[in-house]
């Protein structure tokens, strides 16, 4: 019985960094005032060339990074057209989730002779898992604790994120530009600049997101791979009210979801149908929400294009 | 001729600034950048590009399967256009069409009705069921202030296992298998279903071999009421008082509130014509073609494609049909270029959104035009 705990929260955990990654990067981005629906498309990339590089490459880590540059690189697409040239944001980050998948499989066929799906990775090529071995094996702290490395990352990051948005010159910055541009231009903030920064780094974050889960999770790459799980995160976002800590226990509220299903799925102890189960988080996340009283907590020029002198 | 004088813009400056001139510039760049796309990739695009088309006109049966690859989204397009039109983003299209769809297999395989009248029950069941889907969201964001784009995220899991869930369940799982039993006969809206495999039908249709070729695919009635539904959506956004609050509420819902219109009830409304348009989504397809729901591994994408199809249409009603169609073509059609060539059909998901992304940023291409003008006076 208590493995089973344990086996539901370490499967959790492992489902939730995913997650987390990318809606980390939809913090940063939304706080800088450009929202990112895009987060899919970005992620779905990242997942891809993960699998990819780590196929050819065999390095977890040139793999991870590599997953982090091409979801940067989509980003900067959403960056050009929403910040330079104005564009709704939400069209262009609707865009985004077209062209990240479209890429994404369209090299894929080209590289895995005419499959969607990349070859699975070596034992080598996936994500360590740093503290192996510190447990005794299979017991329940090895279970919860013997993580791969994004997990540990990506709530490290959370820390991170929530230092630098609250307690840097450059958090400050970020958040005044996301709350009033006109101001913060005034002060000689560089709107364009910030925002450019807010919206790369969240497209990084977005593929080293995907890339958590096609190198870690599970060692390939396939169409379904990552189907949704932007949005669910993006969804995590505004729940987490636009908050790196927030979106953190989103993320762990979305990861059990799946932690759960895992289980039932392979154990099969409970009587319900896991279908229903799986459900459950979603059902939960908008009584959640009805729950919140104080309601709009986005930053306030979110999704609004700055023009100056307007 | 009064208003053409006092007119100050020319006509070729209009068209130049016109939004249907972006959208066509942005269909154009999309071309461009999927052709691109394949020639970096070693691939020929004016083949490519022959071979879709081929893929599409050559034949009625191919006109016939775009026609029906393009009635979904169309109307999955005019519900996110509603929304749209009415300041809130349907991200939930796909899971109201998931629950248009499981109840008019519901309603198609356990009610027992004559011909007609059982189209016309299962049609409005299911749109009313996904009006009530979509109106969760509207009610939830009318009263609670939940955000639409966060709640239709969830509904469209919720509904996705419900239909899991129900499609698996006994009474309605087809033994062995991962779909529910199919519709009844007298709830299928397909063309001459029984009549083109009869006697008589065979003899006939062999007799005018591109209206055989035409019915050889699953041609339904579905994408004349999908033009039905686009005129009618126009008419209530642009000629109803009903259109005309629900815009304003999207305009300025203060200003809306302040005229006397009750903002809360028009969010729910809204969402509610939505859900029921992306519903009726999903029964035409259950009545036209597919007969049964399916345990879905993963999101369809009828409900994401309609948000791309809105897009492209401008959102505007009569606009979702030629971009559905266009949708509908570029998805039948693009899988054709992967046997003869090789090349992936994946191209076609990067020219939408090429397309989409070029709509997004009308902005670039006045900038372009300006410079233009401005090369132009500077060289006189």
């Amino acid at each position: 019985m208590l493995n089973d705990i344990g086996f539901i929260i370490g499967t959790s955990l492992m489902y939730a960094a995913p997650l987390l990654f990318t809606a980390l990067g939809g913090v940063i981005s939304e706080n800088s005032g450009v929202v990112n629906i895009g987060l899919e498309g970005m992620m779905t990339i990242g997942a891809f060339i993960g699998a990819a590089v780590g196929y050819y490459v065999g390095n977890p880590w040139i793999a991870f990074i590599a997953a982090g540059l091409a979801g940067g690189i989509f980003a900067l697409l959403h960056a050009i057209a929403s910040v330079t040239f104005h564009a709704d944001q939400v069209v262009s980050g609707i865009a985004i989730n077209f062209l990240g998948p479209g890429v994404a499989l369209f090299i894929s066929r080209l590289l895995f002779n005419g499959s969607t799906m990349t070859k699975s990775l070596s034992f080598s090529a996936k994500m360590p898992r740093p503290l192996n071995g510190l447990f005794r094996s299979n017991s329940f702290s090895d279970i919860i604790f013997n993580q791969y490395a994004t997990v540990y990352l990506a709530f490290i990051l959370v820390f991170v994120m929530w230092y630098t948005l609250y307690k840097t010159k450059l958090g400050l910055r970020i958040r005044a530009v996301g709350e009033h541009p006109a101001s913060a231009d005034t002060l000689g903030v560089s709107v364009t600049k910030i925002r450019y920064f807010g919206v790369i780094l969240s497209g990084i974050l977005a593929g080293f997101g995907g890339a958590a889960m096609s190198i870690a999770v599970v060692s390939n790459f396939r169409p379904t791979l990552i189907s949704g799980q932007g949005f669910i995160a993006l969804a995590a976002v505004i729940f987490g009210k636009w908050k790196p800590q927030g979106a953190m226990w989103a993320c762990l509220l979305f990861g059990a979801a799946q932690g759960l299903t895992v289980y039932l799925g392979g154990a099969g102890v409970i009587n319900i149908s896991s279908q229903l189960l799986a459900m459950l988080p979603y059902v939960l996340t908008l009584v959640v929400l009805v729950g919140f009283v104080g309601k709009s907590v986005a930053p306030a020029a979110s999704g609004e294009a700055y023009e100056k002198g307007e | 001729m009064e208003n053409n004088r006092g007119n100050k813009y020319s006509i070729r400056q209009r068209i130049l600034s016109s939004k249907l001139t972006f959208t066509i510039l942005s269909i154009i760049m999309g071309l461009l950048v999927g052709a691109i796309v394949l020639l970096i990739a070693g691939f020929n695009p004016v083949q490519a590009y022959r071979i879709m088309i081929d893929g599409v006109f050559s034949r009625t049966k191919y006109i016939s399967y775009a026609i029906i690859y393009a009635t979904p989204l169309i109307i999955t397009g005019l519900s996110v256009t509603f929304a749209f039109r009415t300041g809130l983003f349907n991200i939930g299209a796909e899971g109201q069409y998931i629950i248009g769809a499981l109840v008019a297999t519901l309603i198609g395989y356990f009610l027992e009705l004559p011909l007609v009248i059982h189209v016309i029950v299962v049609f409005l069941f299911a749109a009313i069921a996904a009006g009530l889907w979509g109106g969760i969201a509207g009610f939830l964001k009318a009263k609670f202030g939940v955000h639409e784009v966060i709640a239709t995220i969830m509904l469209n899991w919720i509904a996705l296992y419900l239909n899991n869930y129900l499609v698996m369940r006994p009474f309605l799982r087809r033994p062995e298998s991962e779909s529910s039993y199919d519709i009844l006969d007298s709830a299928s809206i397909t063309i001459l279903e029984k009549w083109k495999y009869s006697e008589t039908g065979r003899e006939w249709l062999s007799a005018h071999p591109y209206i055989k070729d035409f019915l050889s695919a699953p041609a339904n009635l579905g994408f004349i009421i999908a033009i039905l539904l686009a005129i009618l959506v126009w008419y209530i956004l642009n000629r109803t008082t009903l259109g005309y609050e629900l815009r304003a509420v999207g305009f300025n819902k203060d200003a809306a509130e302040y005229g006397g219109i009750k903002v809360e009830k028009s969010i729910i409304t809204s969402m509610m014509i939505a859900g029921a348009l992306a519903g009726s989504a999903g029964a035409l397809q259950v009545m036209g073609v597919t007969k049964n729901v399916i345990m879905l591994p993963v999101m369809e994408g009828y409900g994401f494609d309609g948000i791309a199809v809105a897009l492209i249409g401008g959102t505007t009603a009569i606009g979702n049909i030629f971009s559905g169609l266009l949708f509908g073509a570029l998805q039948y059609g693009g899988p054709k270029i992967q046997p003869p060539l090789g090349a992936p059909s994946e191209v076609v998901d990067i020219m939408i959104g090429t397309i989409v992304l070029f709509i997004a940023i009308p902005k670039l291409f006045k900038i372009i035009m300006n410079a233009r003008k401005r090369g132009e006076k500077n060289a006189k």
